[in-house]
Parts: C-alpha cells; sequence; structure tokens
C-alpha cells in the first residue's frame, strides 16, 4: 500500500541528480517538455521579430528599410523556424507533456529520447541562426524550390543549411511521434480502454502517425537537395534527367500534412478546453476521434493543391480539389460537436483558455472558407502565390492552431508550474491578439485579389496596394504588443501568480489527479480508470496501482486494446548519453553541409556514442535482476479490497 | 467506509507481474515497429521516385547499360539465407536460451560479413556514377539507403554479440536480442524491392 | 485597374471571379451560420448543472445529433456542388482555343523572352517583358523557362502559369477590351522577383497587324551623326555580349532583344519608364534599381551615353 517509505522510495528513485548535471542528464517528460515550450516560444519570437521587420518595409511602396537579400532571407527564415522550429515542437511538446499525464503513467516511452530529441532540436536551431546571423540564412523560402535552391542559382551554403535544419527538425519530430505512439498505446492506466482514452491523446497520436508517414518524404527531398548541391548528384538538373517538379512533390507529400500536424494536436486541446469550462464531456466522442483518424488519412491526400499552377493534368488536378474540399467534412463534424458540446453543458465560465478556443471559432473558419477557394483550381490559378493565400495561411494557422495553444497554455500552465496565469493580463492578451490579427491579415486577401505576389520585398507606388499594406502593418504592430502582454504575464505569474492545486478548472483527466507542478514520478500511486471521465466523482473513488516495485524505475504496460495490465517494465534512470549522441549527430549533420566524408567519418563518434548509451550499468542491471520476474513465473494483477 | 470513517479504497495490486516480456507485449517491439514504419516509407518514396524519373526519361538508363546482375542476385540469395540463423536465434531468445543466442549471434555475423562484401562489389558494378545523370543519382541513393540500414544492423547485432558474452545480462537483454532480429527481417525484407528496381526494372520495357 | 483578379478585362478571368463571388456568397453565409449557432450556444440561459443529470444530457445530445446529422449532410450537398461548380469552370478554361495566336514566353531571371510563333522563321516577332494581343482572339503561350522557375500572371485577364525549366506549359489569353494591363511574376525566382513586371497592350486587330509589320522590321539605320555614333558605342561596348539588334552585329541571346526597344513603354521588365533619362541611369547603374540583376554596371563617357541612349530612343 502508499506507505510513506514506499513514497519515500519513489522519490528517491526518481529524483534527478541535483544541479546542472540533472539538467543534463534529465528523462523526466515534464522537464524536457517545459525546455521545449521555453525554447520553442523563443523561436516564435525571433520569427516573429522577422515577420515585423517585414511587415514595416511593406508598409510603404518603394520602402528602403530592407534590402532585397535580407528581405529574402526573412521571408525564409519566418516561415522555416515557424514551421520548423516553432509550431510542430511546440505542438509536440504539448504531447510530451500530456500524454503521459493524461493516461496516468509516469513517464513518457524511451525516455532517453526525449532527451536526445531536445537537443537535437535545439542544436539545429542554434545551426540556423548561426547560419542567419552571419549572413548565411537560408534565402530560397521555407520550401526552397528548385532549381533556384540547387546549386546553380544558390551558390554558397545558405540552401545546405536549411536542408540540414530540415533533418536536424525531422529527426526530432519521428523519435517523439514513435514515442507518443509507443506510451499511448501500451502505457495507459489500468482500465483506459481505447474508447476513454482522452481527446488530446487521440489527437497526439494521429498527429504521430501522419509524422511518421509524412517527414520521410521531405527528408529525402533535402537530402537529395544537399547531395545536389555537394556531390553533384542530378535528381532535380532537367538537362540530366532530373526534374524540378520532382522537388515538389517530395516536399509537398511532406508539407501538406506538415499544416495538419500543426492543426491536429490543437483539435485536441479543443476539446479538452471545450468539456472542462462546458462542465460536461465533449458531445459526440466517436464522431470526434473518427473526425480526427479521417483527417489524418485525407491529409496525405491533397498535396498537389499546391500545384495547380504547375500544368499538370486536369482530370488529375480535379481528383486533388474534390480531396481538398473534402477534407472540411471531417472538421466541420468536430465544430458542430463543440458547438453542441457548449450549447448543452453547464454554466459557461469565459476563463481565458475558453476565450482562446472563441477565438479559435472565428478566425479559423474564415481560413477554413477561403481554403475552398483556394482548392478549386480555377480560383487558385488567380490566388495562387497572391497575399490572399498568405491571408489564409495565417488564418488556418493562427486560428486553427496558435489561438488553441495559447488557450491550452492558459489551461495547463497552472500544472505546469504550480501557478495560474493573470485572468486580466489574459484578456488584453487575447483582444489584442485577436483585434490585431484580423487587421494584419483581413486586408491581405484583398491585396491578394488586387494582384499583389507573394514573396516580394516591395511593391511600386502605382500599384495600389499601399493604404492596405500600412494597414497590415498596424495590425502586425498590435500582435507584437499582445505578445509582450503574454510574456509579461508569464513572467509575473511564475513570481507571483496565484498558487494552483491540483485542479484549478475542476477537469475530469487524469493530469489533474495529481500534484501542480506534478512530482517527478507523476503519480503517487497509478491510478486505475473506468470511464472517460475518471475524476467525474473526485480521486476518492477511483482505485490505484500497488505492487510495482521502487528498487529500479518502473512503469505499468497494459494491453492495447482494454488496457488490462501486462507487464512491468523497468525505465530508464538519468543518463548524459544522450547528450553526448546529439554532439555527435549534431556534428555529423553539420559537418556533411561541408563534405560528404562527414557522413563516414562523423559516424564514429555517433556509433561510440550509441554503444555507450545502450551498454547496460552494472549496478542498474544488478537492482533489475533482484526486483525480476519472469514471464513464466508470473501471477496476474489482482484486486484488493482494503483500506489503507 | 472503514473503522477510520475514511472511504475504503481498492487497490491492483500487480507485483506478480512479469518484469519483461516478449514480442508485441514488449515496448521495444513497438519501437522497433515504428523504425520500421518510418524506414519503409523511406524506401517506398525512394522507389516511387526511381519510376518517375523513368517516366520523364527517353532511354533508361540513359547513358549506360543496366547494373551488372551478378552480386545484385548472389546477395540477394546471401541475405535471404541469412534469415535462417536469424530466425534460429529469435527463437532461442524467446526462450532464453543463452548459449543458444551466442551461437545465433555469431552465426548470423558470419552472414553479416559475407553480405557486406558482396556489397562493396555490387556498388562497383553499378555501371553507373551518382553525378552522371539523374538514373545514376536515384540508382546510387536506393543502394546507399538500404546499404546505411545494412550497416547499423550489423553494428547492433555486433554490440549485442559483445554484450551477450560479457554482460552485464537481465531478461530483458533476451527481448532486445529478439527484437533485433525483427530489425534484420526488415532489412532482408525490404531488399527485393530495392532488388527489383534496380536491377531488373531497367531490363524491363516501360 | 488593370492588374486585379476583381477588375476583369477578358472573358476567363470574368468566368473566374463570377466563380469567386459564388464561393464568397456561400462562405458568407456558412460563416454567419456557425458564428450566430456558436453565440447562441455560448448566451444560452441554462442551470449550473455538472454533469449529474445524465437523462436530460442524454436527450439533449439526441436532438443535438439530429441538428448535427442534417447540417453535415447540407454541408456535403453544398460542397459538393462548389466541387462540381470548378469542374465545369475548369473544363471550359482547359478548352483548346481555336484559331488562337501562339506565343512562346521564356522566363528569365528578371525578364520575359517573347517569341511570337510562325510557321515562317522570318515572320516570328521577337520582343520581351511587353506584348501586343489584337482585342477578342484568344492567345495560346507556350511557356517554359531558361533558369528557375517564374509564373505568367496578368490576373485582369486569366489565372496564372508556371514557367519551368525542363516543362513546356500553357495558357491562354483572352482581352475583350483595349487598354494596358499589367501582372508580375508569381512564383519566388530570386533577388529581383519583386520587380519583374509584365505588361500587355490589348489593341484593335488593325492596330495589333500594324505593330506586328513594324516589329518584323531590322532595326531602325541611325539617321544623324549622334545616333551613328550611338550604334557605334552599342556595338563596341559590352552591349552586344548580351543583346541583339536585328540588321546589325549585334546577335546574343543572353539578354532581351533591343530591336524595337523604342517601342516598348518601359524599361527593365515593367519597373522604369522608357525615357533616355531612365535608359540612361539604367545602363550606368542597373544595380541602384533592381540590385541583383544579371546586367552588369556599363561604364561610359557622358557624350557616349547620350548617345547611344539617342541611338535607342531611336528603334521604333
Amino acid at each position: 500500500m502508499n506507505t510513506a517509505a514506499d513514497l519515500a522510495e519513489l522519490e528517491k528513485r526518481w529524483a534527478d541528480p541535483p544541479g546542472f548535471l540533472g539538467w543534463m542528464k534529465t528523462v523526466d517528460h515534464k522537464r524536457i517538455a517545459r525546455r521545449y515550450f521555453v525554447t520553442a516560444l523563443v523561436f516564435f519570437a525571433l520569427a516573429g521579430l522577422m515577420a515585423a521587420l517585414m511587415r514595416l518595409q511593406l508598409a510603404r511602396p518603394e520602402n528602403t528599410l530592407v534590402g532585397p537579400d535580407l528581405y529574402n532571407q526573412l521571408f525564409s527564415m519566418h516561415g522555416t523556424v515557424m514551421m520548423f522550429l516553432f509550431a510542430v515542437p511546440i505542438l509536440q511538446a504539448v504531447g510530451v507533456f500530456l500524454v503521459p499525464l493524461m493516461i496516468g503513467s509516469r513517464n513518457i516511452a524511451f525516455g532517453r529520447l526525449s532527451s536526445f530529441s531536445y537537443w537535437i532540436f535545439l542544436f539545429g536551431g542554434i545551426m540556423i541562426f548561426t547560419a542567419f546571423f552571419l549572413n548565411v540564412g537560408p534565402e530560397a523560402g521555407w520550401f526552397s524550390y528548385v532549381p533556384l535552391s540547387g546549386p546553380q542559382f544558390s551558390p554558397g551554403k545558405r540552401t545546405d543549411f536549411w536542408a540540414q535544419l530540415v533533418t536536424f527538425t525531422e529527426l526530432a519530430s519521428l523519435i517523439v511521434a514513435v514515442q507518443i505512439v509507443v506510451t499511448a498505446f501500451k502505457l495507459r492506466a489500468p482500465g483506459m480502454s481505447l474508447n476513454r482514452i482522452p481527446l488530446l491523446v487521440w489527437a497526439e497520436v494521429v498527429t504521430s502517425f501522419m509524422v511518421i508517414f509524412a517527414m520521410p518524404s521531405v527528408m529525402l527531398g533535402s537530402s537529395f537537395l544537399i547531395s545536389d548541391r555537394l556531390v553533384s548528384t542530378q535528381f532535380f538538373n532537367p538537362a540530366e534527367g532530373g526534374d524540378a517538379l520532382l522537388w515538389q512533390h517530395l516536399f509537398w507529400f511532406f508539407g501538406h500534412p506538415e499544416v495538419y500536424i500543426i492543426f491536429v494536436p490543437a483539435l485536441g486541446i479543443i476539446s479538452e478546453i471545450v468539456s472542462t469550462f462546458a462542465s460536461r464531456p465533449a458531445f459526440g466522442y466517436l464522431a470526434l476521434v473518427l473526425a480526427l483518424v479521417v483527417t489524418g488519412f485525407l491529409a496525405f491526400g491533397l498535396w498537389v493543391h499546391h500545384m495547380f499552377a504547375t500544368g499538370l493534368p486536369p482530370l488529375g488536378m480535379s481528383f486533388f480539389t474534390a480531396a481538398s474540399i473534402l477534407i472540411a467534412i471531417p472538421t466541420g463534424l468536430q465544430i458542430s460537436c463543440w458547438i453542441a458540446t457548449l450549447a448543452t453543458g453547464g454554466r459557461l465560465r469565459l476563463a481565458t483558455p475558453l476565450l482562446f478556443v472563441v477565438g479559435f471559432f472565428f478566425i479559423f473558419v474564415i481560413g477554413g472558407l477561403t481554403g475552398l477557394m483556394l482548392a478549386s483550381v480555377s480560383l487558385d490559378s488567380q490566388l495562387h502565390d497572391s497575399y490572399f493565400v498568405v491571408a489564409h495561411l495565417h488564418y488556418v494557422l493562427i486560428g486553427g492552431a496558435l489561438f488553441p495553444l495559447f488557450g491550452g497554455f492558459y489551461y495547463w500552465f497552472p500544472k505546469l508550474t504550480g501557478r495560474l496565469l493573470s485572468e486580466r493580463a489574459g484578456k488584453w492578451n487575447f483582444w489584442l491578439f485577436f483585434t490585431g490579427f484580423n487587421v494584419a491579415f483581413f486586408p491581405m486577401h484583398i491585396l491578394g485579389l488586387k494582384g499583389m505576389t507573394r514573396r516580394v520585398y516591395t511593391y511600386g507606388a502605382d500599384r495600389g496596394w499601399g493604404d492596405l499594406n500600412l494597414l497590415a502593418t498596424i495590425g502586425a504592430v498590435t500582435i507584437a504588443a499582445s505578445m509582450i502582454v503574454f510574456a509579461i504575464n508569464v513572467v509575473v505569474s511564475l513570481r507571483r501568480g496565484q498558487r494552483a492545486g491540483e485542479n484549478p478548472w475542476g477537469g475530469t483527466t487524469l493530469e489533474w489527479a495529481t500534484s501542480s507542478p506534478p512530482p517527478s514520478y507523476g503519480f503517487a500511486q497509478i491510478p486505475c480508470v473506468d470511464s472517460r471521465q475518471p475524476l467525474k466523482h473526485g480521486k476518492e473513488a477511483l482505485a490505484w496501482v500497488v505492487g510495482l516495485p521502487t528498487l529500479v524505475r518502473t512503469s505499468l504496460v497494459t494491453r492495447l486494446h482494454d488496457a488490462a495490465p501486462d507487464h512491468i517494465t523497468v525505465d530508464p534512470e538519468p543518463s548524459i548519453w544522450p547528450f553526448w549522441t546529439a554532439v555527435a549527430v549534431s556534428a555529423l549533420f553539420i559537418g556533411s553541409i561541408f563534405t560528404p566524408w562527414a557522413l563516414v567519418w562523423g559516424a564514429i563518434p555517433v556509433t561510440v556514442a550509441l554503444i555507450g548509451w545502450f551498454w547496460p550499468k552494472h549496478e542498474e542491471t544488478e537492482r533489475t535482476n533482484r526486483i525480476e520476474v519472469k514471464p513464466d513465473e508470473s501471477r496476474p494483477a489482482r484486486f484488493l479490497e482494503s483500506a489503507s | 467506509m472503514n473503522d477510520e470513517g475514511t472511504p475504503s479504497r481498492r487497490f491492483l495490486d500487480v507485483s506478480g507481474l512479469p518484469t519483461y516480456a516478449f514480442g508485441h507485449r514488449s515496448l521495444m517491439w513497438w519501437g522497433t515497429m515504428g523504425i520500421v514504419l518510418i524506414e519503409s516509407t523511406v524506401f517506398a518514396i525512394a522507389i516511387v521516385a526511381y519510376f518517375y524519373l523513368r517516366d520523364r526519361s527517353f532511354a533508361w538508363p540513359p547513358h549506360s547499360v543496366p547494373p551488372v546482375l551478378l552480386y545484385g542476385t548472389l546477395n540477394t540469395v546471401v541475405l535471404f539465407l541469412s534469415t535462417i540463423p536469424n530466425h534460429w536465434t529469435k527463437h532461442q531468445a524467446d526462450h532464453e536460451n543463452l548459449r543458444g543466442v551466442r551461437i545465433g549471434l555469431v552465426v548470423c555475423l558470419l552472414f553479416a560479413a559475407a553480405f557486406i562484401v558482396i556489397r562493396w562489389f555490387e556498388f562497383g558494378a553499378l555501371q553507373t556514377s551518382w553525378n552522371t545523370s539523374a538514373y545514376g543519382s536515384i540508382v546510387w541513393a536506393l543502394m546507399t539507403l538500404h546499404t546505411v540500414h545494412l550497416v547499423t544492423d550489423v553494428i547492433d547485432t555486433v554490440v549485442l554479440t559483445v554484450l551477450m558474452f560479457t554482460g552485464p545480462l537481465a531478461g530483458k537483454r533476451f527481448v532486445d536480442v529478439s527484437e533485433n532480429a525483427v530489425y534484420w527481417w526488415f532489412v532482408v525484407g525490404s531488399w527485393p524491392f530495392i532488388y527489383a528496381t534496380v536491377y531488373l526494372a531497367p531490363r524491363m520495357s516501360p | 485597374m488593370n492588374h486585379s483578379a476583381i477588375s476583369v478585362a477578358g472573358p476567363r478571368a470574368r468566368e473566374i471571379a463570377e466563380l469567386l463571388v459564388l464561393f464568397v456568397g456561400v462562405s458568407a453565409v456558412v460563416y454567419v451560420i456557425v458564428v450566430c449557432a456558436l453565440i447562441w450556444a455560448i448566451r444560452r440561459k441554462r442551470a449550473a448543472t455538472r454533469f449529474e443529470d445524465d437523462d436530460a444530457r442524454r436527450a439533449a445530445d439526441r436532438k443535438s445529433r439530429h441538428i448535427i446529422g442534417a447540417a453535415t449532410a447540407l454541408s456535403v450537398l453544398i460542397l459538393i456542388t462548389l466541387a462540381l461548380a470548378d469542374f465545369f469552370v475548369q473544363r471550359s478554361l482547359s478548352a483548346h482555343p481555336v484559331d488562337a495566336l501562339r506565343v512562346v514566353v521564356t522566363g528569365h531571371q528578371y525578364w520575359w523572352e517573347i517569341e511570337y510563333d510562325d510557321p515562317a522563321p522570318s515572320q516570328r516577332v521577337r520582343t520581351a517583358n511587353e506584348l501586343h494581343i489584337p482585342v477578342g482572339r484568344p492567345v495560346e503561350l507556350v511557356l517554359t523557362s531558361r533558369d528557375v522557375i517564374h509564373s505568367f500572371w496578368l490576373p485582369s485577364i486569366t489565372g496564372k502559369k508556371d514557367l519551368i525549366p525542363g516543362h513546356t506549359t500553357s495558357e491562354v489569353l483572352v482581352a475583350e477590351k483595349p487598354g494596358v494591363f499589367t501582372g508580375q511574376c508569381a512564383e519566388f525566382c530570386g533577388l529581383q522577383h519583386a520587380k519583374m513586371r509584365l505588361v500587355m497592350h490589348a489593341v484593335s486587330p488593325e492596330e495589333y497587324e500594324a505593330w506586328r509589320q513594324q516589329q518584323l522590321q531590322p532595326g531602325r539605320q541611325p539617321a544623324t551623326d549622334e545616333e551613328r555614333r550611338g550604334q557605334s558605342v552599342f556595338t563596341k561596348s559590352s552591349c552586344i555580349l548580351c543583346h541583339s539588334i536585328q540588321g546589325t552585329d549585334a546577335a546574343a541571346t543572353v539578354g532581351p532583344d533591343l530591336t524595337h526597344i523604342a517601342s516598348r513603354t518601359t524599361l527593365a521588365a515593367g519597373t522604369l519608364p522608357n525615357d533616355q533619362s531612365n535608359m540612361a541611369t539604367w545602363i550606368l547603374s542597373p544595380h541602384a534599381i533592381k540590385p541583383g540583376v544579371q546586367m552588369p554596371a556599363t561604364q561610359l563617357a557622358p557624350a557616349d551615353l547620350a548617345a547611344l541612349t539617342r541611338y535607342l530612343a531611336s528603334l521604333q
């Protein structure tokens, strides 16, 4: 049972070593997720500053604030950083933090991989920003179309840094994706069958599968691009049998799912916030889950809509029009379910998390509707590569992902840090963001229709685009102000925010069944669940797991479909090897920008580090063997009925 | 309620459960499957790229002859044969037979040495260079992708073999051996597709 | 406005604009419905129940299921309608034009190479950056690129089409009224993507034929001493390495053909009005106007420069 001695043993076993070394060696998913949040938000701020610079340049026609070379680097970095270093990592980090807590697990599966993936993510970001500040930043957009990005038209190393950044971030994302799937499938609390899994967990699982099937395409494409530039392969050179459109297929086969990889976790966040603040379980659980899965599948059938202007056969393009229009259905279904939830719940509390979700509805739906326009080949022939698309993509990404993400920040900040963010500042944050966003981006629909193309560092005074651009810049400045309010809110609340108990919002999912912030071991005891809302009748109504050994770190592995207890697994202890392996891998990646031999020689330290990582420690093995129960000597789990 | 007036609590006692498990019950299996899914997608996309480029070409191979069949076919045979000691070793691991595992892993390594050597000759006999044409580039890309997996599999196996001789050993190490065999299956199982694309497709008329 | 998708001057752009009106109209209605439903849901009066009243909730859920089912079915119908509308417009726009003028446009960093196709090579007009087309007659553009991907876009006339090296694409232009229509390159192509403009003059068939005959002539011979000096400067300096003027020794095709440069209204792909002063500035320091452009700066003595621009201004 849960004696004080057991708890002390658990504390000791799951504690990180003290100080800086502990910080480097931790495999605690909560500490690593927090790291991801902070780093991704720093990248977000930097990419936002780049956007501000671009908006200042475009505020007046024929402006001379920023020249073409710097401007091209700015928009390339803005897109690259936002997509690869902010949006995907932070929404995956939401999963890294919450999936184990929501399923009642002590840690994420393969804990050391979390550490490794974070360092890879960080080192990739440091590399690309160093390149940018040394004036060697990417200049061919976040999508690097060939032949412009090829060896002939983009000399130097700029595009190589971009391509290698893709390798860094794609490796980190793939690793986290596999971790999330394994965690959600095998580490759930007893009784949490598939139909009792929280909607955010479903969303993260669907996202992870999308990552697994989409990222290889861009990995392959960016490798082909680097090798065209480094060792003269001819993948994209039409003169030697290569093809410029091959790049576009490889990129967009990844690129379209990529935006859903960003969007789907946000859909999960919305379900969680709506159900808590409407004081009822989300309406249409099955529909919501199926909508997530169908969206995940359909996302892979749309990519050619980015290529409608390339002269592909009309019948083929019509298929992609149909698919691109079809994907509106599952999303529309989800929106209906959420509105039904809000309409039929208890009295609504319009606290900041819900306010951001309401903002999502207002903004994202516009983006979805302009998406239908872009899905039409005929309409797209006018709208493609114009500011209309810039408007659309920001409406869907900011409305569809960023607003729910901010809602999620306000919702789970108390769980992460133990303090609540200020509601008052939150409302300022929301309204400045909402207003600024619409003022900045709505005019861009009109600018696109009036002929303004994308990725232009300036435009003629005779075009008649000046006023709308000025308006957009004012909106951008307002967004910046809202972010400053957010930053201040975070910094001040960390010190002086109202302290949060275990469950400040009255949520019913398992993350609210432990302290704020949770201890390193997650839960003092693993809960058992028998419904979709485990905390509906309070913590006292739950059953608890006992008998997990504390001589080593252990977790309970359960069966995939019904989460019946299956076996006990030994969790990894803190280790410095993920860090050193990340250093070795980064050296290999960065070296191979300059010479192909880096792949060969760089593999040696990577192999050594991986062996160090894998090789079992004597002392830990000895403890593992002491608690060992062989499969053929085991007894099944059984309920005990007694008070503690 | 019990005597003290606090609510009764129910407990699920898991102390009798095994501390490791084989096959799809183990986390390692799922992790390995994750890698298999990712790498299969990489191979599939690379093969599609091969046929995409071929579709846009008039002559294929454009300036050269197809790769010499001998080494590639020989390696196919060796790879298929290697599944025998691989399967046997997995069986030994699933039954936690340490001696069997040691023997099996060493035999697997002998096969590994053979197919690495033959792979070296395969590269020499591709009849094209990576930089002369898109054809050469995609052929080298496919062969390099598979070889990277081959080499990592061999290194994994070497490390596991040493570990099974030196220790420290625990039950879960047998699971590692078993899952390494699964990865070996993937490396062998993905090969026929690469082989057909690199060696057979250029010999067939489009 | 002559460069706007909503200020149309041709049947193709008109068809697309009408389709846009359909989509925008439907979207506006849908948006209003969704927003109203959301506001209604939020502001509804209700008791502060918290999960307890399961039966009431189940009853409400049954009602919601019906409403959502109907809404989803309706959405499917609307979406199918929109998809069909697009399909029909697509079919109409893809129809092969009858009796079309054929013009080959080749994209370069950062200018448009234009050649009016004809079975007889001597009847082919070569020009750059500015198109002339007869009103009412379809023009079939055959598009490709010499370097990177560009995109041809005249918003008032029709949708855009990419120019891709190693590929040939096509687009159709039809102007329904005379006028000057502009656009710019719509696929990011490098440092001066922003200043790669297109100018199209839609004129009456008679004016078009007159223009065409004029363009088929070799370059006008210099008539004055200064023009002769200008031609001499042209053929003796670096100009001749990239540019061609029919009827002289200059036959390079790296840069735009200048045989009838004075008949164009703009310089540097629509960046500057075509007059002698701008021409002089462009020759002396192109990178002050379009940093990153391929044309190098040319050092010339003021008298030589004046003669050169005088000569070029004579090339109608």
